[in-house]
Parts: structure tokens; sequence; C-alpha cells
């Protein structure tokens, strides 16, 4: 699909950056005048794949966050969180609903399938110490056509 | 932010802002002394002034669902958006705490 607009931003793994991570993005976005839910959704999920960079790529040290937000033809916003941290050894027991690796966190195990539940696609590739990515795209549903 | 109020037997919780990763520690914590201090009957988890939440939010409400068990006390989640309901549902914490 052909992009429309494309903005990256990269930061710190600190979690004081999830706020900023979700506003950003949420502000990239807006200009396709998304309904308040559709913002809900991106920026939850958005925050669901920088915590997970965050509480398990880089558990024990600090590393940056590469975030790429496309809006492509039809309405559709693509977004990649990569990392360069510690990789997933099982990607399809890590999206399992409940599973975490770090529950004195009180991290619930719903990071993915929140970000499933928000978006209508998550694709997921990691390799092990090389670090992982996210894409995620989601349709609005939205009235607006002004990429200009 | 947090805001506790305890009136015996009850303790409110009322959370205020953003429930992410890194909000949520904070969180936990304040509510957490005070039912070691009070030992409630009941916690209301009121979500009102909540502007934001992720799954963070569902570990927030089992962790305090978990220690009102230890003191043989009970968790209500009051006030909740319809985005809040949606993601604690997710997880089933509508069996857990009564949710509205």
């Amino acid at each position: 699909m052909k992009v429309l607009n494309e903005v990256n931003i990269n930061f710190l793994s600190r979690s004081s950056n999830e706020g900023y991570a979700r506003i950003a993005i949420s502000g990239f976005v807006s200009q396709l005048d998304p309904t308040v839910d559709e913002l809900t959704d991106i920026k939850t999920a958005v925050s669901e794949a920088v915590t997970n960079c965050i509480v398990h790529a880089y558990a024990d040290t600090l590393g940056k966050i590469y975030i790429t937000a496309r809006i492509l033809e039809n309405n559709t916003v693509y977004i990649k969180i990569r990392d360069r941290g510690c990789g997933i050894e099982n990607i399809k027991k890590a999206m399992e609903p409940m599973f975490t690796t770090a529950p004195n966190e009180e991290r619930a195990g719903l990071g993915f399938a929140v970000m499933q539940t928000f978006m209508d696609k998550v694709r997921v590739n990691s390799r092990l110490g090389k670090g992982t990515t996210v894409v995620m795209l989601k349709k609005l549903t939205s009235r607006a056509d002004n990429n200009g | 932010m947090v805001t506790l109020e305890y009136e015996s037997p009850n303790l409110t919780a009322k959370i205020a802002g953003d429930i992410d990763h890194h909000t949520a520690m904070t969180i936990r914590e304040q509510i957490d002394m005070s039912i070691e201090s009070y030992s409630p009957e009941m916690l209301y988890m009121d979500f009102r002034d909540v502007t934001f939440m992720d799954s963070s939010g569902i570990g927030l409400v089992m962790g305090r669902y978990k220690l009102m068990r230890e003191v043989g006390g009970q968790v209500e989640v009051i006030n909740t958006s319809k985005h809040i309901k949606r993601v604690m549902s997710l997880a089933g914490l509508d069996k857990l705490a009564k949710i509205r």
C-alpha cells in the first residue's frame, strides 16, 4: 500500500517515555480524524508494545526503542515498534494470553492480546540477542482523507 | 496519582490520570500501604478520573485483589469507562471483582 505520510521517533527505554510514545503517535494519527475509540485503541496498542520493550527486551539495561508510524492509503495506520534487546525465544508462547516472564512486576501477560484485540493486524519478528519488531495495522473507519 | 479515603470498614482508592507500567508502580505502593494500615473489608477502586489505561491496570486490580483476599476483604471496581471495561474483560477480571 502506498505510503502517504511517515514519522520516525526513537527514545531511551525509560518507563517515563511510555506516555510520550503514545501521545506522539496519537498526535500523528490525529490528522486522519479518527474517532475517540480508534485513537484510544491505537494508544493502548502502542503503550503495550513499548512497555514490552522496556520490561522484557531491555529488562536489565537501557536501550533505544524505534517507532515508525505511517499513514497508508485507504485510511490505514501502520506502526512499527522495534528494539535491539534480548529477543523472544518462543513468539507463539509469548503471545499466549496470561503468559509473562515478569510476574513480580504484576504484569498480566496480556500485552500481545491487547494489541491483537485493538489493532487489525499484529506481526511479530524476533531474533534472540538481536531484538524484536512488532508491526501493527489498523484501518480507520473515520471520514477524512486530508493527508496534505 | 491516587487519593485514598478510609471510612471504616471501606477503603476507597480514587485513581486519576494515566495508568501504564510507569505510573502503576506508585499507585499500587500507595494503595498497598493503606490496605496494610487499615485492613479494610472492602476496597473500592474508583476509575472515574482515569484518562488512559493499558494492561498495567489489569495487573493493578489483580494484585490488589490478591492482597485484599489475604486480609479477608473484597474488591469492587467502580466508575469504569467503556474502554477500561473492555481492557479488563480481556483478563476476565469481572470474574474476580465486581466491575461497574
